[in-house]
This record gives structure tokens, sequence and C-alpha cells, in this order.
């Protein structure tokens, strides 16, 4: 078989190309040798390349290896200047100043590096096994003598002969040298390099075509002299040596890593980039480590406390030096003469150092170290809800939503921006036949989503939003029926035949014809069934020719030079099959916008049929072509409007004479050398394509995925902005930005795109710049117009929407223009970037996360999205059935883009309020107990005594506070999902963070600050001299530090009762437990001895004593009636929402007057011009605006 | 079995299985702080606070408690430190006291030191439990320092600081005139006197140095019985304190005379410490403790003023729980994002 009608359009990519990447431009073969292009590659002879050591093939991304993994994750781990700290303190345990024991200091910090290194670890190993996956495939390779041996993809080195066969993937970059099709064409499926499912062509060099078996690579030998490995998927240069001839190499002729054989037997090829060298591993970036913003402030929090506790020992270590000083060599019963270096009245300086070290241990509870491990821990529980959701678990694929890390979960909850890539997140990538207009009359009755809610929406008789939502969603999908894959087409009129009795029945044919022939599909036959499926460069190829195929013309064979189809009821006879010959075929390109077939049917007559963008067609229809113009033109713009992709169909008969010279014309042009071939093969084929007569058009369903447009609806209404960064071509991103609602009629477009190569350059000559400087003039002022019109938009409803091409965005993210766009994209409802490398969405993504200063989401599902996937501070991955490299680099993924709003909008909130009430109640619990030690030491000579026994403390956080505050972390709900769901406004308390403002620390620190001093004063004053029992005993060290100590922990735990408003019978268990399990612990310490003092304290001492009992009770009240005041303060006079909600549950308001809680569901929700709800609404208005128009029409007409 | 099953099987494997605790659905109490819960709560802690405060108040208020600070009147002005630190002297110094009420037996007597760092940490750290209370743990002396061994590095027992600055004034009262006994039996924690000093274990070298710190012991007498070293190593927390030194056990009345000879041994003139005799009653909240009663009434008063504050809060200002004109998205129509 010989295509050689089938020229590629990839030629055209080396000019399009990624002009955000770095890397060599292919400004010719001139550079080759020069610096950048000095690999040299010696095919198929290891002797003279071994000597070369390019790396190779095995590719590795874990961080560590079993050799570097201790130090490294070590050294990880103390980066954290807490760790540091506590480091410090840790070997500080070990000498005498430390007021503790050291297992004390010791024993904290080895769990919580010990748990951050293990999660670290098993992160890493799961990396390991992945690459050990992909090292280990296999493929075939050249061992000598025409002979193939199956080898493990690490083991290939550059110069290696490889056969790759179908349906596999390109181990390494490689030059194609030949094919299964005899003039050397492969076609490529690059998805996870672009995300693109359409295949590409590749084609090898004439020279090499006779390469096509096994035998004749047994003397084969070549150099190829080209660049070194660089990061840009669309160039390559380098010149092959062979036969004493030399050949320019273009990216033609390039298979990259990763990208995956399709339709084609086998192809072999010469490795020239391997491992880390290939196109695909230099696109890859490290992964970072991301933190939550929260942490982030976190950590300032503990910096703040850090001073905090510097200041506090500064004070005790100077108070310390003085009394030494002053007060010591008086204090005879300490023996002061006997002193060393720790408290020597002669030295006060010296003891000052050491006993600021002793205080700096001390008072290191105000910084919580177990605030990181349980921070880890609620996460990791956080991480176990996400992934055990319910809600969340695909059916169709089996995948449950996982978080991959958990240290990101609250950020969640903060969301400003989503900004998501389309094929395969937003959409199937599968098209469905729709609708159709033939001859002026529009066939299809299926409807749209938008259509169908629209209309139930106005017959719901409701005049407000009073109808929520998910009520016309769930209407919906009732009257769903699954017709054949490809076509959700049904109309009687055209459907089994019925076709025939239609008027323009003739018409009707043409357009048949034009939708089975007009392509570049290949039918694969599959023989058990006998059924055929379509190859097709685009899916709506396939559409169409399953559309075809159900109309009664089945499209089942092509060769060389023909088209076969099966026609079902053209002829009385029945089935017939018809051949009809290939005379041209006119691609399909990005700028043509059409495509052409000229062909001969069985009567000889020569046809043209011609598909394209409507535009294009009605510039080239003949005069007596535009019968059907309008009523197609009315036709169009309903179905985009309804947010199908359109194209027209035409047809043109040719004469044998005009076909002819035309032929000539066209042949001269295709065999023409040089860079201008492009230009006349353009130029000759607009000839042919003109005086065209207009068939009909065809309307396509870009079928989104399950639930896209209802979650984009709800997260435009929890208050999020939604950008679309696709690879795709500039029209079909807008179509899928129709169907999803993110654009919709009546919106303003703003364009911007780069004018085409002729303009910008007369643009430049005019004004003598650079064609570059040109198209970044005109950018200039594209964005400067739209700025200007939005601010000029007086109408409070206008919504305006960015688009923006991958041509423009290079130059909109240079440095001097990119604030500028984004102002602009900011002031935009919408914004979609089209045609974007996957460099490119990463650089979109930090423009918005540093711009905004916001925190972004990315989600995406292909390798092209890992960039922006990593860059954005949460990358979600859709685990769907492309590759898994999203996945690996994301933070969370899940298998439909549906769940996001689950994820988002109930976890996300959820976390976010966890975490934050988490971290303020951390800090208020360990300054209360912190600074209490600091004020005993005032009255202790600052010695650095504590009034706690050791045990006391080691406890403190580790066991008896600890789990009541993960309880929070771990269970609290504000509001259950249902309502997190019904009211997207909710979600706004995040981004607006609401619980985690400085206002909401400070408080919270304020109010540590408040209950350490009222524990110690309060207890200080009880207890100070006098009797604690009717025995006379009085109160010694031991029962005053144990009396404090309880009230401490009836304090906190009752602070946390009050933060709560979700008890299960976890809470109530471990915040209750929490006290008891004190009182537990407090009895059996006191039986052994190693208690010292504490000896039978409770028993003994204190039980007996009311005073200890009251001291608790008063404290502890003390401690809490301020919050109690705050909370009780706010939610009576400026309740937040989820106050009020959980009034209105808690009354059960919302069963006895559901007319108002569905009136509040639908309010509940940010203003928002895009979503399908903003889009119903503006139908409405459009409805409603008719409606009134033609009101006194239709009463006249009701009276006459 | 069927492949297609299979497959579906081994999908399903992975769906979660529904249970209330993963799905986050575990039922749960949300209380809610309605108006008549936080004027009740506010109330409840009124009404509780205020008889406790009372009570506590009045059986403070029915002490009767005697103090007499001696240590700068039984002291000649010049040169307190040479004459406490002269162990020639006879400091015996008589003090005679007024009883302004009726003191019900048992009447306690307490030592009051001020100025004192008991908690001081170097003092606090220099003991050794292992030697109080074993017998062969003689030489547990390590954190003893610098009282660990006599010079001729003998261990200690007691050891430490604590014990060698043991405190060692000791009071003779009469009343009217005749000799009362002070029974100075129970005065510890019993305990620490069953487990915590050993009934075997025998002062050994104590005080046996040329520097002397407080009080000898009787090394004929086991520790356990040593009642008065018993309270002393139980530190106090304050710097001012009280230790219990004995209980005199009948009634003395109104007018009495107090006559109390004092041994006035201990320096506390050294570091300006203060020393006092305290004689007191006690009843079931200890000691003359007003400060707890006089808190309770506080709170208890604050909340309930606060419930009133709430309740004109809520009459002036009511809202309605569930009110909807306080939903964000009802409040603030105006500033619409974007």
């Amino acid at each position: 078989m010989r295509w050689s009608k089938l020229y590629t359009f990839n030629c055209f990519r080396g000019h399009h190309g990624d002009a955000g990447a770095d890397g060599p431009s292919s400004d010719g073969a001139g550079a080759v040798g020069g610096p950048g292009f000095s690999r040299v590659v010696h095919c198929n002879n290891p002797g003279l390349q071994k000597p070369l050591k390019y790396p190779t093939n095995y590719i590795t991304t874990t961080k560590y290896n079993i050799i570097t993994f201790f130090p490294k994750a070590i050294f990880e781990q103390f980066r954290r200047v807490a760790n540091l700290y506590f480091l410090l303190t840790a070997i500080l345990s070990l000498t005498p100043v430390c007021p503790f024991s050291p297992v004390s200091m010791i024993a904290p910090l080895a769990f919580v590096v010990g748990l951050s290194m293990l999660k670290e670890g098993l992160e890493d190993w799961r990396r390991f096994i992945q690459d050990m996956k992909v090292n280990n495939r296999k493929i075939a390779v050249h061992k000598g003598d025409g002979e193939f041996m199956y080898r493990h993809w690490e083991e290939l080195c550059v110069g290696d002969v490889v056969k790759v066969e179908k349906d596999q993937f390109f181990p390494a970059d490689l030059l194609l040298l030949s094919s299964s099709y005899e003039d050397g064409i492969c076609y490529v499926e690059t998805m996870n390099l672009d995300g693109e499912t359409n295949l590409k062509v590749k084609r090898s060099l004439e020279a090499t075509l006779p390469l096509e078996e096994d035998e004749s690579f047994k003397d084969f030998q070549a150099v190829i002299r080209c660049e070194d490995p660089n990061p840009s998927l669309y160039t390559f240069t380098g010149n092959f040596e062979y036969e004493r001839q030399v050949f320019a190499l273009d990216p033609g002729q390039i298979l990259l890593r990763d990208s995956k054989l399709r339709n084609t037997s086998f192809i072999y090829g010469v490795v020239i980039f391997t491992g880390h060298d290939s196109k695909v591993m230099q696109n890859s970036t490290e992964s970072p480590s991301k933190r939550s913003r929260i942490e982030k402030k976190m950590d300032l929090i503990i910096y703040i406390l850090f001073t905090v506790l510097m200041l506090i020992s500064l004070i005790s270590s100077i108070g310390f030096a003085v009394r030494i000083k002053l007060d010591l060599p008086h204090w005879w019963y300490l023996q002061p003469q006997k002193s060393n270096k720790l408290d020597d009245p002669s030295r006060p300086a010296l003891s000052g150092i050491f006993h600021l070290i002793t205080a700096l241990i001390l008072y290191g509870y105000l910084i919580p170290i177990s605030l990181y491990v349980s921070i880890e821990l609620v996460k990791v529980l956080q991480a176990h809800f996400i992934n055990q959701d319910i809600h969340m678990f695909d059916e169709e694929t089996g995948n449950t939503a996982q978080a991959r890390t958990s240290n990101l979960n609250e950020e969640l909850g903060q969301v400003h921006t989503v900004l998501s890539d389309k094929t395969g997140t937003l959409t199937c990538n599968q098209m469905d036949f729709l609708k159709c207009s033939i001859a002026g009359v529009s066939y299809g009755v299926g409807s749209s989503e938008v259509e169908i809610a629209a209309a139930k929406h106005m017959a719901s008789g409701y005049d407000d939003h009073d109808m929520p939502l998910e009520d016309i969603w769930e209407e919906n999908n009732e009257d769903e029926i699954e017709l054949v894959e490809g076509v959700t087409f049904s109309d009687d009129r055209l459907m089994h035949g019925n076709w025939t009795k239609e008027p323009n029945s003739s018409t009707i044919l043409l357009f048949f014809r034009i939708l089975a022939l007009c392509h570049t599909a290949i039918p694969e036959t599959n023989e058990a069934t006998g059924s055929i499926a379509y190859e097709a460069e685009s899916p709506d190829e396939g559409a169409f020719l399953v559309a075809a195929r159900e109309f009664g013309f089945e499209f089942f064979k092509r060769t060389q030079s023909s088209v076969f189809v099966r026609e079902k009821h053209t002829s009385p006879n029945g089935t017939t099959e018809r051949e009809f010959k290939i005379l041209n075929l006119l691609e399909f390109n990005s700028k043509r916008k059409r495509m052409t077939v000229i062909l001969k049917d069985e009567d000889g007559q020569i046809l043209l049929f011609c598909k394209g963008a409507d535009s294009i067609i009605f510039d080239r229809l003949a005069k007596n072509g535009r019968v059907y113009e309008v009523d197609t033109t009315r036709h169009l713009n309903d179905y985009g409007e309804a947010g199908l992709r359109t194209l027209a169909l035409s047809y043109r008969v040719l004469e044998e004479a005009e076909y002819s010279s035309w032929n000539a014309e066209f042949l001269r042009a295709k065999t023409s050398i040089g860079p201008d071939r492009e230009l006349q093969l353009e130029r000759v084929s607009d000839l042919i394509e003109r005086e065209l007569i207009l068939v009909g058009a065809t309307a396509v369903e870009d079928k989104l995925q399950k639930g896209v447009p209802q979650c984009i609806d709800r997260l435009a209404q929890a208050g999020l902005k939604i950008w679309v960064l696709t690879g795709d071509k500039m029209e079909t991103a807008i179509n899928i930005g129709y169907a999803c609602s993110l654009l919709r009629q009546g919106m303003k477009q703003i364009c911007l795109s780069i004018p085409t190569g002729d303009q910008v350059a007369q643009d430049a000559k005019k004004s003598s710049l650079t064609t570059e400087q040109a198209a970044k003039e005109s950018l200039l002022s594209q964005i400067a117009n739209g700025s200007q019109m939005v601010k000029l938009e007086k109408d409070p409803d206008a919504a305006f929407a960015l688009v923006i091409d991958g041509k423009a965005l290079a130059f909109a993210l240079e440095d001097n223009m990119k604030h500028m766009f984004l102002n602009l994209a900011i002031e935009c409802a919408s914004v979609i970037c089209c045609r974007v490398s996957p460099k490119q969405k990463a650089l979109v993504t930090r423009l918005v996360k540093e711009g905004i200063g916001q925190t972004t989401l990315a989600i995406g599902d292909g390798a092209n999205d890992v960039g922006m996937i990593q860059e954005a501070d949460i990358g979600v991955g859709i685990s769907g059935v492309e590759g898994m490299q999203a996945v690996m680099a994301s933070d969370f993924s899940i298998s439909q883009f549906r769940f996001l709003e689950r994820l988002l909008v109930v976890h996300g909130h959820w976390c976010y309020k966890r975490i934050a009430q988490m971290i303020c109640y951390f800090f208020y619990k360990n300054i209360a107990f912190g600074l209490t030690i600091f004020y005993f030491e005032a009255f202790a000579g600052f010695s650095g005594q504590s009034v706690y026994d050791d045990w006391f403390m080691l406890l403190f956080n580790v066991v008896l506070t600890s789990l009541p505050v993960i309880s929070l972390g771990v269970f609290e709900q504000d509001v259950s999902s249902e309502i997190c769901l019904q009211f997207p406004a909710l979600y706004q308390q995040g981004p607006k963070n609401l619980f985690f403002d400085w206002y909401r620390i400070l408080g919270w620190m304020g109010n540590g600050l408040y209950s350490s001093l009222a524990i110690f004063f309060l207890n200080l004053c009880i207890f100070y001299d006098q009797a604690i029992r009717a025995g006379g005993q009085t109160a010694d060290m031991a029962a005053v530090g144990t009396t404090m100590f309880t009230c401490i922990i009836w304090a906190v735990n009752m602070q946390i009762a009050l933060t709560m408003s979700h008890f299960t019978w976890i809470q109530h268990l471990f915040v209750w437990g929490s006290i008891t399990t004190w009182y537990v612990f407090i009895l059996a310490y006191g039986m052994t001895l190693r208690s010292g003092d504490n000896y039978q304290i409770l028993l003994e001492v204190l039980g007996p004593a009311p005073i200890y009992w009251a001291a608790t009770l008063l404290v502890t009240a003390a401690c809490n009636i301020p919050y109690l005041i705050h909370i009780s303060y706010q939610r009576s006079c400026n309740p937040l929402d989820h106050h009020v909600i959980q009034e209105i549950k808690y009354l059960k308001k919302d069963v006895e007057d559901q007319t108002m809680w569905k009136r509040e569901r639908s309010k509940a929700r940010q203003k928002t011009k895009i979503g399908f709800t903003a889009r119903v609404d503006a139908k409405i208005k459009q409805i409603k605006g008719k409606l009134h128009k033609k009101g006194p029409s239709l009463t006249i007409h009701t009276v006459s | 079995m069927d492949p297609f099953e299979m497959q579906d099987n081994s999908k399903n494997s992975n769906k979660p299985k529904y249970s209330k605790f993963t799905q986050q659905e575990l039922p749960a109490c949300k209380p809610l702080l309605t108006p008549a819960i936080v004027i009740s709560a506010f109330l409840l802690v009124g009404i509780i606070f205020i008889p406790v405060g009372l009570a506590s108040l009045s059986a403070s208020q029915e002490i009767v408690e005697l103090i007499d600070r001696y240590d700068t009147t039984c002291v000649p002005m010049a040169d307190k430190v040479g004459y406490i630190q002269d162990s020639k002297t006879d400091k015996s110094c008589i003090r005679t006291l007024t009883v302004p009420k009726h003191m019900k037996s048992p009447i306690q007597i307490y030592y009051q030191i001020g100025d004192f760092y008991q908690n001081h940490r170097r003092y606090v750290k220099s003991r050794s439990d292992k030697q109080l209370r074993y017998k062969n743990a003689a030489h547990f002396t390590k954190d003893c320092e610098p009282e660990g061994y006599t010079a001729d590095g003998v261990p200690i027992v007691p050891c430490g600081l604590i014990a060698w600055s043991l405190f060692n004034d000791t009071y003779t009262i009469s009343v009217n005139k005749k000799a009362i006994g002070v029974n100075k039996k129970d005065i510890a924690w019993q305990s620490d006197k069953n487990k915590k000093f050993g009934s075997d274990v025998y002062p050994r070298n104590f005080q046996n140095g040329n520097l002397i710190g407080g009080a000898k012991l009787n090394e004929s007498i086991p520790l356990s019985e040593q009642e008065d070293l018993i309270v002393w190593m139980r530190t106090a927390a304050l710097p001012t304190f009280r230790k219990l030194y004995g209980r005199i056990e009948t009634d003395i009345m109104a007018n009495d005379q107090l006559t109390v000879v004092i041994q006035n041994n201990y320096n506390t003139y050294s570091f300006g410490g203060s020393k006092a005799l305290v004689l007191s009653t006690t009843s079931w909240i200890g000691g003359k403790n007003n400060f707890i009663g006089v808190a309770y009434l506080i709170v208890g008063g604050l909340c309930l003023f606060l419930a009133l504050v709430f309740v004109v809060l809520y009459m002036f200002k009511p809202r309605n729980l569930g009110d909807l004109s306080f939903l964000s998205w009802n409040r603030n129509t105006l500033d619409c994002p974007n």
C-alpha cells in the first residue's frame, strides 16, 4: 500500500513549534556540529558508539536510593526549623543543663522523624516500582546479522536498531528508518506527550525505505549528527549520513519515547536519545514538595513562638544570672561555696548562658512537637476518608479517589482557581453525531443537555431560581437512552432508509456520500464479529463514519486509490457496494480549516467533496450554491449555541478538462522542492476549492464526561474560577467551552492571537520591526483593547471570555506583558488557552499562582499535564484510561472530573476547617501549658525547676491531650456533606480564610495566655501558704503541681468540647476519656515509688481535700467563660453561614418549610457568569425577551 | 467463570465498603448554643458557684489564726548572722500572745518561713529517695551533691541539701503559764512514713561536718519516725511556706495568754528571710482561705450578670434561630465577587 497522497501536516509543526520552550529552533542543518549540536550516533555500530558514553536507557525518578536514603531523608527532615530545634534540645538533654530526663526529649523526636521518613520511604518505593516496570519492558533489538532479540528497555543503547510493533510504546527517541507501509509512513499516538488523541503521521527518509525487513540490517551503517538533548518536543535538527550522502532530518522522522505506534504493524528505527536524554524525560521536572498555605502560616506562627520562647528564656536567664550574682551567696542552704559552673556566683554570665539553654528546653512546650505528629496523623486519616469515600468511587473504572500526598488536604478547601485540561478531563474525546441540517431542513430530534434543562426550567413555572439544580439534573438523566456509540442521532425521517421519501432526497444522498467519503480514516474489520471500527485522525471523522453507517452508507475498505462504500437504500436491489476512485486528497489543517477529496464515481463523474468550517465554506460558495445558505446559517447558530461542533458540507462537480489542467499544476507543486512547497500546495488547493454548492451542515457533540457541566456549574457557584488549558485547536476549545457552559451565547469573547505570518511580515515591513516585535505589538494592543472593553462595560450582567492561542500566550507570558495579561484574564469570567504546550501549561499555572497569590488547582489526565500538575498548589490527576504519568505526578487522583466537586466542596471544606481549628487549638493548649512553667520560674528563683513532674509533661502532649485534638482534626463536621453540596457558598469560607486569619490565631493565642494566667495565679492564691485539709497539712510542690495540672487538663478538654460542634461517640470517648485517663494515670503513678513526692498523691493528699476539687471547678470555669462569651455573642449577633444552617437543621425547619429551604439553597451560590445555571438564566432571559416581543402579536392573532 | 464477571468482581473489589464510619456519617449529637442554653449555662454556673463560694467563705471565716513573726525580735539588732551562727549562745526567746477567739482543738502549729527557696532546682534535686527508703542504699548519693559524703568519704544518711538544711527552731507552749503538750505525731503523710522513709534506715554521719545546716537527728530513731524530717523533705512550691510543726489537742479559750519559748536556731538572717509561728484551727476547707470563697463569688456573680446580659441582648436584639437574613448571601447582596 502506498499513501502518497496522504501528506502529513506534521511538517507544519516545526514552524508552529513551541515558541515558549527553550532549546534550539530548527534553523537548518547549518548548526549541526556547532555548540549544542554535538551528538553523534553511529547506527548499528556499538564498537564506535560505546566510547561516546551516552547514558543508557535506564530511567529513575526516585529521590533516594538505598545508600542515600538515610542521610538524604534525615537531611530533609532537619531542614524543618522546628525539627532542628528539637534535635538540638535532644542533644542538649544529654548534658546536665537539661531540666528533664533525656528520654522525654529524644523519644518524641525519634517518633516524629521516624514517621515522616517512613512516609517518604514508602512514596519513593512506589516510584521505584513504577520505574522498574518501565525499565523492564521488552523491545526487539538488532543483535547483528539481521537477527532481532527481545531485550529490556533499560539495556538499550544509542545507535541500536530496534523494531517496534503495533501498539507498543517507543522505548527511546528514535529515528524512523522504515515501516510496514511501503512509503515509510507510520501512525503515532502522542497522548502521553501532548494529550492529543488523534494520530499523527511520521514518515521516513526516502533513502532508508529499502530497509524493510530484519535481514536488511545486516550491513546497515550510518551516522547521525544532531542536536544535544533538549526538552523541545516539536523541534529536531540533525543530519543523516548514509551511503556517502547527507540528508537533513526534521521532526517528521523522529519518534518520541512514550508515544505509541498505531495502525502500523511495525517500524524500524535507530535510537538517538536514550533514558534521561529523551525529550519526554527532559520535559519532566523534578516533582516539587508542596506545602499548604496553612502549614506555611503555621511555620510563621512557630517562628513567632520561637521569638517568644527566646524572649522568655532570655528573661529567665537574666533573672537567673542576677539572682546568682546577688542572692546565691546568701542562700546558705544551697551551699553556694560548693557550686559548679552551672550556678557559680562568681561567674554569673557563664551560668546565665548555661541557664539560657536550660530555659530553652524547659519552655519548649510552647512549641508543640506533637503538633507535627498529630497533623501528620490527622492528615493520613483524612486522606483515608477521601480514599474510602464511596461517592467518589467510579463504577466503570473501579477506581477510588486517592489522596496521594496527604499534606495538602486542607489546601483543597481554599482553592481559588481551577486550571483544567480539556481532553480526557472535561471530555471523553468521543464525538456524537447529534444533528444535521440538509438542504435547509434540520434533522435530529436529540437535544443537547442545555436545551433540555432550559426547557424544563421554563416549564416548571418557577420564576426565580426556585428550582434547585439537582432536580433538573435528576430529571434529565431519566430520558437518556444509549444508542450506538458515536451516534445519539435519532430522527425517523432519515433513519431506516426513510430519507428516500424526503423531498430533497438527492441532496440528502449527496450529504451522506460526503460523510462516507470525505475523510482520511482507515477501516478495521474485526474478524470475529465482522463489525468495522474506524481509525480516524480526528474523532469527528469517526463520528461521521459511524453516522453514515447508521444511515446506510457503510465505508468498509480503502485501497491505494479507492474508497469502497456499502450502500443500503440507494438502489432497488438492496445493498450495493460502490467504489469511488480517489483522485486527490487535500488535507485538513488548522490554517485551511477545510478538507477536500476529489473522486471519480462509478459513472465516471468527477466530484469534489469539501467539508470545513462554515465561514470558510460560505466564502467559497458558487452563486447557485447558496440556496440553503440562510436556513443553514440559522441552524448552525442554533447548533453552536447548543454547544455542538459544526461543519459545513459542500460539493462541486468538475469537468474532466478542468480537473486535468488543475491536477497538472497540483502535481508540479507537490513535487517542487524547497521551503515554499507548502505555500505552493496551498495556493493550488485554493484554486479548485471554489464555486462550491452547499449541501448542509453537521453538528457533533464532543461528548463531555459524565457530570462535567454540573460539576463546573457547582464549582462556579462555590466561587471558583475555571481556566481551561488545552493543546487543542482554538475552534475545538471554544466548542468545548460552549458545551461545558464556560462560554455561552451573548458572552463577549476576547480572542488573543498572533496574526498570520504574512500579515505580521507586512506589518513588520511597514514599521521596520522584526516579525517578533510586530507580533508583540499587535498582541499588546489586543490586550489593551480587551481591558478597555471590560472597563467600559456598564452592564453588570455582561460576561467576558478570554480565549488565547498558544503562540500569543508565548508572548503574553513574557515578563513585560504577563501582568497586563493576567489582569485582563482576572476580569474575564472564563479563560480558555488553546494550543498550549505542556511547558506553557506549567507557566500559565505559575503565572496564576504567583500573580493572583491564591491557591490554584490543576487537573489533568495526560503526561502533558504533568508540568501544570506539579506547578499548581494542588495537582489532581484523572486516573482514567490514559497513562499513569499525570496520576503519578499528582497530589490527588480521581477517576472522573465530576468528583472534583465532592473533593473540594466536601472534603476540602471539612479538612480546611478541621486543620485550621486543630492548629489554633494546639497553639492555645501549648501556650496555656507552657507559660505556667515560665510563671513558676519567677517564683523559683529562675532556677529551671518545673512545678510539674517530668512524666506529666511528657504525657501532656502525647497522651493526655492528643486524642481529643486528633478527633477534632479527623471527625469534626460543621455541616454534613449534603449541606456542603447544597450550599456551595459555604466553600468560600476557605478561600476567604475565615478560620485561619490572624484575628483568629491571635484570638486563640490570647485565650491561651489568659488561660495560663488564670490557671497559675488562681492556684497560687488558693494554695499559697494555708493548710489544704482539715488535718492541717499544707500543700507542697507536688500537690500544687498536680492540682495545677488537673486544672489544665480540665480546662483544655472543656475548651475543645466547646470548640467541637459534632460529637460522635468517638469524640465523647476521647474528650471525656482524656480527663478520665488523667485521673487513672495519677492513681496508677501514685502507686509506684518512682513518683517521688507524687506518691499516693490523689488517694491520700488531694482526693480527700475538698479544696482540690473546688479549685479544679473554679479554674476550669474561669478559663472557659471568655470563650463561651465569645461564641455565644458571635452566634447571637454575628452568626456565620454554617451557624445559621446548623440552627435550621436543628429546628428541622428544612423539613417544615421546604420552599424556604429550596429557595435558600439556590440563593446560596456565588454570583457567577459561567456555568450551566448562568447559561440557563441567560437563555431564559432571551426567551422571555422574545416572548415579550411576540406577546402583542400573539394576542392580535387570537383576536382575529 | 465468565471473564466479564471476573473483571467486574475485580473492579468492585476496589469499591470501598460502606460503613457509617468511613463515610463519616456516624450518628452524632450536635449541641447548639441556643439562647436558652447560653442563658441557662451561665445561670447554672452562677447558681452552683455562689453557694459554694458562700460556704467556703463562711468556713474560712470560722477559722482562728494566730501569726507571730519572731525573727526580728528574737535576735539582737546588731550582727544577726553572727548571733545565729554562734552555736554556744542560748538562743531561747519568749513570746507572749493573746488568743483573740476561742480556738477549738485540734490547733495546728506551723512554722512559716519567708524567702526561702525550697523550690530552687539545685535544692529540689539534692536528695536520694532510694537511700531514704532502703537500708542498704546508703551509697546512692549521686543526686545529693554537694552534700553526699562527709569529708572522709562516708555516705551521709539522709543525704542532700534538703535534709541538711532541716529546720531546727523549737517551740514550747504554755497556756496561762501552764505547759501544754504539743503532739508531734502524725504531722507527716501516712504514706510517706510507711513507704518512702524506711523503718530500718537510721541517720548516719548526719550533720557531722564542719558545716552544719540545721537540725541534727537522733541516730537511734529510724527515718520513718522522724516526722519533722519527713515534713521538711516535702519541698514547698513557693518561697514563702508553712509547714506543720505539731498540734495542740486541747481547746484554748479567748483571751488566754499563750507563752511560747522559742529556740531561735534557724538561720534565715543570711538571706533576709522571715520566720513566724502560726497557730490555726482548721475546717473542711483547710486553713484560713478567703480567696477561694471570694473567687467563687466573683465568678458566680459574673455568670449571673452574663446571664442577665444575654437575656437583655436577646430581648433587645432578638434573632430567631435559623434567621435567614443572617446568611451571607442574604446579607451582602450588593458586593458580588468578580
